[in-house]
């Protein structure tokens, strides 16, 4: 699904109780679309397509937050977390922690606002989680 | 190497400048055109294996026929021996001999059709796993590549709207005064809404025991006990 049309079904569509509010980030290079899940307007969602894949990224702290001392943990405590979490994992990109979902290309509407909502829920959770492990 | 190792190093390669590129779009271009290339030659040895497949089921067919007709001659001959007629069978013979001669030909051709099958059919497998293993390859690359533009393009928007460059715990604290802020409104609305249906008024005044008609085990019993 191309990012626009994600962006205009997202507007007029609840899904599982909440709204979304999106924005197209303007790049040459590489589109991205900023989604805002209904109550989670802190820890929006990045979402952008390649060939084969549609990437949903929510974007965790940076790793200058983690309190000296305590990164191992944190990467020791996200592997661990990176199979029970639901639909989502842990990466790190660039210098941020960020927990991400993929999907196929080929993914209906239904999937792709699913994934949004599961992932801003995660999002939430894990902050929370690794709260202890930040400055 | 493999390609997961590569970007290792490349990631690992000392401070990347922003906007510098972990991968290397020429390179993925070329990668590209192999694959490319990679798939015409594919598209080429399938097409050879039809026609290769073609001829070696011509020729069975025609080693068939030749079969056919040597036992048909053959009872000719039978037939011509049967008769006496030595001179004709010596004659059906010799055409049997030229049947047989062909036959030889014919399977000489067939073995090297089948084997140009089985060794196209190898090549087409082969060339099909590596487009398939530089496509997955490419993929990675590709993925990287998109990530890393996409993070370039996320920073400049986070970097525009200070309220989400905010830390990981300020974030936090705002979400969960926002949680817990709709659940004082869901309990307000609550509270309301039994206000308003005089819920609350009732089980106030069942509370100080006034206008309470529900009635209790004693009560009954003391009814009773009254009665007798």
């Amino acid at each position: 699904m191309d990012l626009r049309e994600l962006s205009i079904k997202l507007a007029d569509h609840e899904v599982e109780g909440v709204g979304f509010e999106s924005f197209l980030i303007d790049s040459d290079e590489q589109e991205v679309l900023q989604v805002v899940v209904e109550g989670n307007d802190e820890l929006p969602v990045f979402v952008t397509r390649t060939d084969e894949q549609i990437l949903c990224i929510s974007f965790l702290f940076n790793k200058t937050e983690v309190k000296d001392g305590a990164a191992a943990e944190v990467n020791e405590k996200m592997l661990e977390l990176n199979v029970p979490v639901p639909l989502s994992a842990f990466s790190i990109i660039a210098d941020k922690y960020a927990i991400f979902g993929a999907l196929s290309v080929d993914s209906s509407f239904d999937d792709i606002a699913h994934e949004l909502v599961t992932l801003s829920d995660n999002a939430i959770d894990a902050l929370e989680a690794f709260e202890p492990f930040l400055q | 190497m493999g390609i997961l190792s590569k970007l290792f190093t490349a990631v690992r390669g000392g401070a990347r400048e922003a906007g510098e590129a972990v991968v290397d779009m020429n390179a993925i271009r070329i990668f590209e055109q192999e694959i490319v290339d990679a798939r015409n030659a594919l598209d080429k040895a399938k097409r050879s294996l039809t026609e290769v497949m073609a001829n070696e089921m011509q020729t069975k067919r025609k080693i068939s026929a030749l079969n056919e007709s040597i036992a048909e001659h053959e009872g000719y001959a039978a037939q011509a021996l049967e008769k006496g007629n030595e001179p004709l069978a010596l004659e059906i013979a010799e055409k049997i001999a030229e049947f047989e001669n062909e036959k030889e030909e014919q399977e000489a051709i067939l073995g090297n059709f089948t084997a140009s099958v089985a060794q196209l059919k190898s090549q087409i497998k082969e060339a099909e796993k590596t487009i398939k293993e530089n496509q997955r390859q490419l993929s990675i690359v590709k993925t990287t590549d998109s990530v890393q533009k996409a993070t370039m393009a996320v920073n400049t928007t986070l970097s525009n709207n200070s309220s989400s460059m905010s830390s990981a715990k300020a974030s936090l604290e705002r979400i969960k005064k926002r949680q817990q802020d709709q659940a004082d409104q869901l309990k307000a609305a609550q509270e309301l809404h039994d206000e308003s249906s005089g819920v609350n008024l009732k089980s106030k005044m069942e509370e100080a025991g006034i206008g309470g008609s529900k009635s209790s085990g004693s009560d009954v019993l003391a009814r009773l006990k009254s009665k007798q």
